[in-house]
């Protein structure tokens, strides 16, 4: 075999089109007699919908149609199906296509225009209109249990969702027997999402055939087949739904949305195809977002350091609606108890219904959250015992002998979760060690002598990955001996046809530029989940794996019948299989899949089955857990509090790397998002529910010029999970980062500052936190 | 529709002269994407903050979505589709991007790609905090930036006759 590409930096096959403008996004496909949709949404949190007059909006140039609810009763009617039930919550809780009654939250679609094109849509949304009769607004989290709350949902007996629980050990005598108890109350932001794409989809609809097919930007485009297929009472095998270039997902596009179901209905109305692009105030207003919660807890620790329990609850904030069950704060269950040997734990959240829009999982769903509240209470005994914080990690780690470990807490399936692999303590110690701990002191006090104040923040975590049950793949030689890989998994950015590429061609002996990847294409493969949860290296990766060894041993099976050789002594190199040892004596795999693809009247070699393909489905049955630890310095300009990180240093454990250089841009891409949470990023609803920060001017992204490099070093714990040894790399680099950035700026404030329970934080506040006689 | 008042544009796109008829509230993205079928030039905020739709005209960068159609009357206009050098090879920016992965989801790629481009003719050689600050008008949402900013040193190394030694990180 040839060099193998498991494990090496190849550049993307993908880039070569990206870089040229030949990307192919929703946005960018025209089909021929396009119509395209504008929506009209709600300006209220909470109303009920008395009138929606269309009458001037119907008469205005270019509109083809309007459309509420009731105008798609032939098809239609009611709200969408559960994406994902759980068993705790009860009634409909998603969002009908249209609202037709009650409407929930400021962007809710309610009308919805089509037209020759989509300034035309537009101008006549804008002549609809809506009475709509204000009701109470429940946008205080914090209250929103109350007794006397304004109820979120009019036909709920009040705002609370749900309460999900997670526990272990002798809680109670953890916390008697403890040296030191303490208390804590923290909160984290709802953020926005917001890839660089917005949503969109469009629809077409053969009405003879009753065949529906889709382009949408979607990390899960077969999700949205099983949804809507359901809702429209087709079969799925009617329904074809293809996910093309997207740009950037990170969760939200993984949940399946009004919009989509309404593009399709209106093609089913019309026939004609109809497409809607999301515009970026939309995208505020009704893209899933982020997570408020408020988190109550109390640690247990030992005079040595050693934490030792965790118990409290957490108030979530799910917004109006609930399209994805209750996988977000699910998340944050199975987050517990970090990379903490916790000999007890206690932990319930209160799934809080209100009227602002839903919140389902963004970038780490609620890993960041857990790891923001456990790294703080880590620090926090640190500062309570006046130990180093690193001492605390050390002395409370998951050592690496005990692995694999069994943490207590049940996966959703129910299974007990246990960690397979990693060194924590040596993440930790790597990561000081290249940041150069040893020398902040110095480095401090260069600073002082400049006026400024340097900080050095710390967080560690354990990340679930590998989600099950499967990706699958079909790996086919084509008969001119190029190598077609086909999968469920959608790429949003993420390298799959490079990395799946990689698998595929090592296992084959083709080069790179022989393979081909062509994914979330419902009709060219049967199943897929989402690409979602830093699982698509385990599980499509292992099926790609899997499926090619099986077209490898078919291949040699073959060419020993041609090649009159047996299979042993056979290889494979460069698309050419030969004897070992007489490389003249040789077959190439174009040959191979030619003769397994029959010539009339002929029979094939050996009896063996046609087609040079095989499929497999790589079942994910027990998570792998990624781990890492970050070290980061902040300089503080205690005149403004002026944030500034000067260094960022990451420590990642993710297993086997498939490509180093996806995996890093992967780990600086989603840092830079957490960095973004602990700083900048913050969706601000005033007390009725309105969004205040919905542009790119109020809403803060992490730009350039502010942000700093991030230095990576890899340990490699392969997983014993799966045949390639991987674990998900595509949320690791966020878990962490907005409790280290946190953790640094309280350093730079100083011993004697206020301990920090929440982000993001602005620089309004740090000065605020900085007593400037002092300095 | 026919009977909404249109005004002819006469534009240098790409290298090739183009005349149209726009409706005045045309923005320039539009008539790029729609009109001329350019689809690189992405739309990712229609206010002006995220720089997707970032285009050169006249030797400047602009957002394309600040700008009407009828504006760009009489301008030279470059998108990504012309980038590329006229024997067919990739512009030292587009090595640099794929080179360094300066790229991940792709979709503000051809912004920040034209953007770098007026970058380096304002500044040639540029230091890291220079291009940080240059393409500060351009979200990316996937690779965090460093990457990119290699990628343009990438270029600036090689459009001054230098090779660029660092790898991608």
């Amino acid at each position: 075999m040839g060099a193998r590409l498991f494990g090496a930096s190849v550049q993307r096959l993908e880039d070569a089109r990206l870089v040229t403008g030949r990307g192919r996004y929703v946005d960018d496909i025209h089909p021929a007699g396009v119509v395209h949709a504008a929506f009209v949404r709600s300006s209220l949190a909470h109303g009920l919908i008395q009138s929606i007059d269309t009458s001037v909006a119907r008469t205005m140039p270019g509109v083809l149609a309007v459309y509420v609810m009731s105008d798609f009763a032939a098809f239609a009617s009611g709200p969408l199906p559960q994406l994902a039930p759980h068993p705790l919550i009860q009634g409909p809780i998603t969002y009908e296509p249209l609202a037709s009654g009650e409407v929930r939250h400021v962007g809710e679609a309610i009308a919805m225009v089509l037209a020759t094109s989509r300034a035309e849509a537009e101008d006549a949304a804008e002549r609809i209109n809506l009475d709509i009769e204000p009701l109470p607004v429940a946008a205080d989290l914090a209250h929103a249990l109350d007794p006397d709350a304004p109820k979120a949902r009019s036909e709920r007996a009040d705002n609370r969702l749900a309460t999900l629980k997670t526990a272990f050990g002798d809680v109670a005598g953890t916390f008697a027997r403890a040296d030191h108890v303490l208390k804590e109350t923290f909160t984290v932001h709802r953020g926005g999402c917001h890839s660089m794409e917005t949503r969109g989809v469009i629809a077409t609809f053969d009405a003879d055939d009753r065949r529906l097919e889709m382009w949408t930007s979607s990390q899960s485009p077969y999700l949205v087949r099983r949804n809507l297929a359901s809702y429209f009472g087709l079969d799925e095998s009617a329904v074809r739904v293809r996910a093309p270039d997207v740009g950037g997902g990170f969760g939200p596009k993984a949940a399946v949305y009004p919009e989509e179901a309404a593009v399709a209905l209106a093609a089913m109305m019309t026939g004609k195809p109809v497409k809607w692009i999301e515009d970026r105030s939309e995208h505020f207003l009704a893209t899933t977002q982020q997570r408020d919660q408020i988190w109550e807890l109390e640690v247990a620790a030992s005079n040595d350091g050693r934490l030792l329990g965790v118990r409290g609850r957490c108030l979530h904030d799910n917004g109006a609606y609930a399209p994805y069950g209750a996988i977000l704060p699910a998340t944050a269950l199975g987050s517990f108890p970090g990379p903490y040997a916790l000999e007890a734990l206690d932990i319930s959240i209160d799934i809080v219904l209100t009227n602002l829009v839903p919140t389902t999982p963004v970038r780490g769903a609620s890993r960041p959250s857990v790891a923001f509240v456990l790294e703080r209470l880590a620090d926090r005994v640190a500062r309570h015992l006046g130990l180093p914080r690193e001492e605390i990690r050390r002395r409370s780690f998951i050592r690496v002998e005990q692995m694999p470990y069994v943490t207590g807490t049940k996966a959703r399936d129910g299974s007990p979760i246990s960690y397979d692999s990693g060194d924590y303590t040596a993440a930790l110690n790597l990561v000081l060690d290249k940041i150069d701990a040893d020398g902040f002191a110095a480095r401090r006090a260069e600073a002082a002598s400049r006026g400024k104040l340097l900080g050095l923040g710390l967080a560690s975590c354990v990340e679930d990955t590998g989600l099950g049950p499967f990706e699958g793949a079909t790996v086919r030689v084509s008969s001119r001996g190029r190598v077609i890989v086909t999968t469920g998994a959608a790429s949003q950015g993420q390298g799959h046809q490079t990395t799946l590429a990689q698998i595929a061609a090592d296992a084959l002996g083709v080069s790179l530029e022989n393979v081909s990847v062509e994914a979330a294409d419902s009709g060219k493969f049967p199943l897929g989940i989402s690409t979602i949860a830093s699982r698509v290296a385990v599980t499509a990766g292992s099926s790609v794996e899997l499926a090619a060894q099986q077209v490898r041993r078919k291949a040699l099976k073959t060419a020993s019948h041609l090649l009159e050789a047996a299979e042993d002594d056979l290889e494979i190199e460069n698309g050419v299989v030969f004897v070992k040892g007489a490389s003249d004596v040789k077959v190439t795999l174009a040959t191979l899949a030619q003769s397994l693809a029959g010539t009339a009247g002929m029979r094939l070699p050996g009896g063996i089955e046609p087609d040079l393909a095989a499929t497999a489905y790589f079942e994910s049955t027990a998570l792998t857990f990624a781990h890492g630890s970050n070290a980061c310095e902040v300089e503080v300009d205690p005149e403004t509090g002026d944030v500034r990180i000067t260094r960022y240093v990451v420590a990642h454990d993710c297993g086997r790397l498939i490509n180093p250089l996806i995996v890093d841009g992967q780990i600086r891409g989603g840092v830079i998002h957490g960095i973004g949470n602990a700083l900048y990023e913050r969706m601000i609803h005033d007390d009725q529910g309105q969004p205040l920060t919905a542009t790119y001017a109020d809403y803060l992204l992490p730009m350039a010029s502010e942000m700093p490099n991030i230095e990576i070093y890899h340990l490699e714990s392969p997983s014993p999970r799966n045949p390639l040894g991987v674990k998900g790399a595509g949320e690791g680099g966020t878990i962490p980062a907005a409790a280290c950035v946190i953790s640094a700026i309280e350093d730079a404030i100083g011993p004697g500052g206020t301990f920090l329970r929440h982000h993001p934080i602005s620089f309004e506040e740090v000065a605020g936190l900085i007593d400037t006689r002092t300095i | 529709m026919s009977d909404v008042q249109t005004y002819p544009v006469t534009v240098t796109v790409n290298g090739k002269k183009i005349q149209r008829f726009v409706e005045s509230r045309t923005l320039l993205i539009h008539f790029l994407r729609e009109e001329l079928n350019l689809t690189g030039s992405h739309i990712g905020c229609e206010t002006s903050h995220c720089g997707a739709c970032t285009v050169e005209i006249d030797g400047t960068s602009v957002k394309s979505c600040t700008m009407f159609a009828v504006q760009a009357n009489g301008a030279v206009v470059n998108t990504v589709e012309g980038l590329a050098n006229s024997d067919g090879t990739l512009h030292a920016l587009q090595e640099g991007f794929r080179q360094m992965h300066g790229l991940q989801c792709g979709f503000c790629t051809p912004g920040m790609l034209m953007r770098a481009k007026v970058l380096l003719s304002e500044n040639p050689d540029p230091t890291e905090e220079e291009i940080r600050h240059g393409i500060a008008g351009n979200l990316c949402r996937c690779t965090g930036y460093q990457n990119i900013v290699k990628a343009i040193q990438y270029a600036a190394a090689k459009l001054n006759g230098r090779t660029y030694q660092e790898a991608a990180e």
